[in-house]
């Protein structure tokens, strides 16, 4: 009998639940994370997690976060997953429970559940402030477990360069490589799940972590995994921005009560606090009465660029608005919102308590990207799997808050079994793929860190990404303009010769981050290319793409899922259908109850 | 202060494990809500020493830059803290800026830490769930326990407990306060406390909390603001009872 082997790629919320299904199948996992699996980007979700366990007796269904989701998602996301995603969600929930996840309770020692945008239900289970580190950590703890029973193999410190597909098409592996020995490796698999998730370096700053630079998303196109609806990223409402990076804000500053506001006369000069109530315009809950400060992000985000930009009523000499929670209690605001408001003190100096905190929009998070079937997680390439932010299938034109941390962990969970049968099913398994695959595999990647070491060339990398960030932020966030798009895509070819004389201040082999850099470089600027393309050629707004040519959704023509495709070495966009066999699309709006 | 124009900054520098340590300064630009981080960038972007020599930008460790991912732990004027919230004006200059110490040294400012990753193994700093198939929700929690728990569930794994602890050396294996603190949290939880002697029987051993010599400055470098030295006290009483009752059944 034969003993397949699954590698899984990225160690957040999807990456390890996937590994977890995996090893509980009794099937070898090979995990492989850049930085400690314990240190990922899920540690930075914050508000919390939804699931319609309708605790709070409001009536709260299943089938109502599905359609909430489906229309928060403005009908772009093929319905049948998501459903099956929102009748998983309580069921989640308790796993996470069972795990021991430090959940707020009620008196009862109940879960505790709060509201989040899109939705007019108590829907959002949470941990303070930090529900993304407590839910990974309690997933780590579950792995770790694993590990110690020799089912789980970790490789933490390592990148992840390319897949290893074999002649017939069929991925037999990956290329990877150690950060420490700079030493390229290749490691055999039967199936590879990736939950490499988001994007956010390609905008140089955004709410995401360093390593969140789609640079795996971005190999694996080149290799022919297709990429799904790049265009759609979103941008969220309420961060603090700095030159390193956007901290977020949580919407749960909202859920709890906060409210958004800028002072009524342009240039009011006065400190927050001695503004009188009615010298404040509360923006959001105006024109959202319904929804208020709940509304979802792309409509938050769009209203704070409206009052900004084209109102002029940002505050004095900054671009921002106020979120205000000073009038929440103090100990409300400890038990539920501690970490983020620390955030904020200590990044700022200012107590949030007692000062409005002033905010403006951030890249945040990617609703498209790796494509995958409508069942379970497979990519068009046999033997790849994807979960988690790093893949398209929940979220539509736009992601509900709450909503990321239930689909990592229900893609993971997703993906872990249906690789696992995959490899199960092989007629031949990786064990029998010929090794010079995977020699050729290798050498192709040693060449290329050999090339870049060695190389004279007069560009810096780091440069290179920057004029990158402050184009994808200008051109292809909020408002979506097409001549500035063709003019981003031209920077960026431009943007791509240069890479190819880019000169590294660091040729050691130990330790060389500039090496890695530099890679990861050279795919984010094709990612951003998926993402400029999709939003050019997408004439309509829909969700978090809003283009003021095209204000309207267009379902006639653009119902449809974006799926770009390496063809020629190039980026090409084809369009596919969206399953909509659940929920008949009907116009989204948020200034009245839907 | 009156505004200033640059920062200096000054790192201990190792190509490798077993490469000497040596120091290089570098002069840059002041700008407003600095932090160390962006101090590490603009070295990478212009990677040239105060006196004008070429060097190699500097390794270290860094992902979320809001002091929840642990990754960025250093010695920043003598104090172990993380450099994504080391903001440059709270900092007296010359900035000095060293690895931990008490953590092998990968280069320059990297370090190794997969010490404290394998002392969770052996605490057992887990709940020993029986599947992730549907069995229904979890225990009740009463939220007194949860707000004791949800504090002890913060340890972002810096290292930072270890490094300015004088029991963490050479000579022992003294597991420090972040593990002693996750035992605690594990075994206040309804399923976790079904377990709770094979953690305190880990901490009997070698490494474990008779290690701890109570110098309390643990706490006090927690950026999470952890109450170490109070799990401390709760589990050196939970690990003096089990002894005890260990040593009285025979």
């Amino acid at each position: 009998m034969r003993h397949p082997k699954i590698i899984v790629v990225g160690g957040g919320l999807a990456g390890l639940m996937a590994t977890i299904r995996v090893a509980e199948a009794g099937v070898p996992v090979d995990l492989f994370s850049i930085v400690p699996v314990k240190r990922s980007h899920s540690v930075c979700a914050q508000g919390g997690i939804n699931a319609a366990k309708n605790q709070k007796g409001e009536g709260d269904t299943t089938g109502k976060h599905f359609d909430d989701t489906v229309y928060g998602g403005d009908f772009l996301a093929n319905q049948p997953l998501v459903k099956r995603m929102c009748e998983a969600a309580p069921g989640i929930i308790d796993l996470l429970d069972r795990m021991g996840v430090m959940f707020n309770r009620t008196p009862e020692g109940l879960l505790d559940y709060r509201r989040f945008g899109g939705t007019l239900y108590h829907r959002t289970a949470f941990a303070g402030a930090t529900t993304g580190q407590q839910l990974l950590y309690a997933l780590d703890e579950q792995v770790r477990r694993h590990e110690s029973e020799g089912k789980v193999k970790k490789y933490e410190g390592f990148t992840f360069l390319s897949a290893v597909i074999d002649e017939g098409g069929v991925c037999r592996g990956i290329c990877a490589m150690d950060l420490r020995s700079m030493e390229v490796k290749a490691f055999a698999a039967d199936a590879v799940i990736f939950c490499t998730g988001g994007i956010g370096a390609i905008f140089g700053r955004s709410t995401n972590s360093v390593v969140c630079t789609g640079s795996a998303q971005s190999a694996l196109l080149q290799q022919g995994v297709d990429y799904a609806n790049g265009e759609f990223i979103q941008v969220h409402p309420t961060a603090i921005p700095g030159e390193d990076k956007l901290r977020l804000m949580s919407e749960s500053a909202r859920g709890e009560g906060g409210r958004v506001w800028v002072p009524k006369k342009p240039g009011d000069a006065r400190p927050a606090r001695s503004i009188p109530e009615g010298e404040r315009f509360y923006f959001l809950e105006e024109w959202y009465p319904k929804y208020g400060n709940l509304v979802p992000r792309d409509i938050a985000t769009r209203a704070i660029h409206r009052i900004v930009y084209q109102e002029k009523l940002g505050l004095l000499n900054e671009s921002a608005v106020y979120l205000d929670v000073t009038h929440i209690p103090r100990e409300t605001l400890d038990r539920k919102l501690e970490g983020i408001l620390e955030i904020y003190e200590k990044f700022l100096g200012v107590d949030p308590r007692v000062e409005p905190m002033k905010v403006f929009p951030a890249m945040h998070y990617t609703m498209g990207g790796i494509w995958v079937n409508g069942e379970d997680q497979a990519t068009n390439v046999a033997g790849i799997y994807a979960a988690g932010e790093c893949e398209y299938q929940y979220h539509g034109a736009n992601r509900l808050g709450a909503n990321s941390l239930v689909s990592c962990i229900f893609g993971g969970g997703l993906a872990g079994p249906a690789a696992v049968k995959y490899a199960k099913n092989l007629p031949k398994g990786a064990e029998s793929t010929a090794s010079s695959v995977f020699e050729r595999a290798k050498k192709r990647e040693e060449e290329k860190n050999q090339t870049l070491i060695s190389q004279d060339g007069s560009e810096n990398p780091i440069a290179i990404w920057k004029q990158m960030g402050e184009i994808m932020s200008e051109h292809a966030t909020v408002t979506r303009i097409n001549k500035n798009l063709e003019m981003a895509d031209g920077k960026l070819r431009e943007l791509q010769v240069r890479y190819q004389k880019i000169n590294l201040s660091d040729r050691t082999k130990w330790s060389n981050q500039t090496l890695n850099f530099a890679r990861e470089l050279e795919n984010m600027l094709i990612l951003a290319r998926v993402v400029t393309l999709g939003a050019l050629a997408r004439n309509e707004s829909r969700g978090a793409h809003y283009k003021p040519d095209f204000p309207e959704r267009n379902d006639a023509i653009w119902l449809k899922t974006t799926r770009a495709k390496w063809m020629n070495n190039d980026v090409q966009l084809t369009y596919e259908a969206v399953d909509v066999s659940q929920i008949t699309p009907r116009p989204r709006r948020y200034d009245a109850a839907k | 202060m009156a505004e200033k124009k640059q920062v200096i900054v000054r790192i201990r520098r190792q190509a490798g494990p077993k490469e000497s340590a040596r120091w290089e300064e570098f002069t840059l630009k002041w700008r407003p809500s600095m932090n160390v981080i962006i101090c590490l960038r603009d070295i990478a972007e212009n990677p040239v020493t105060r006196a004008g020599k070429k060097t190699t930008p500097v390794s270290y460790d860094s992902n979320c830059l809001e002091e929840i991912c642990g990754s960025c732990a250093m010695l920043i004027n003598g104090k172990a803290r993380m450099a994504c919230s080391a903001l440059v004006d709270a900092l007296a200059q010359p900035i000095r800026i060293e690895p931990l110490s008490k953590f092998p040294v990968v280069r320059d400012l990297t370090v190794d830490r997969q010490f404290m990753f394998e002392s969770l193994k052996r605490v057992k700093a887990w709940i020993p769930i029986d599947g992730t198939y549907d069995l229904g929700e979890g225990p009740r929690v009463s939220p007194e326990i949860q707000e004791q728990g949800y504090p002890l569930s913060n340890c972002i794994t810096c290292g930072n407990c270890l490094e300015v602890c004088p029991q963490v050396n050479e000579n022992n294996q003294f597991v420090g306060a972040a593990i002693i603190s996750q035992v605690r949290l594990f075994n206040m939880h309804p399923t976790g406390a079904m377990h709770a002697k094979e953690r305190i029987q880990a901490l009997l051993e070698p490494g474990g909390i008779a290690d701890c010599a109570n110098a309390q400055n643990c706490v006090k470098a927690c950026p999470k603001g952890i109450p170490l030295t109070e799990s401390i006290a709760a589990v050196n009483r939970e690990a003096w009872k089990q002894s005890l009752l260990g040593w009285l059944m025979g």
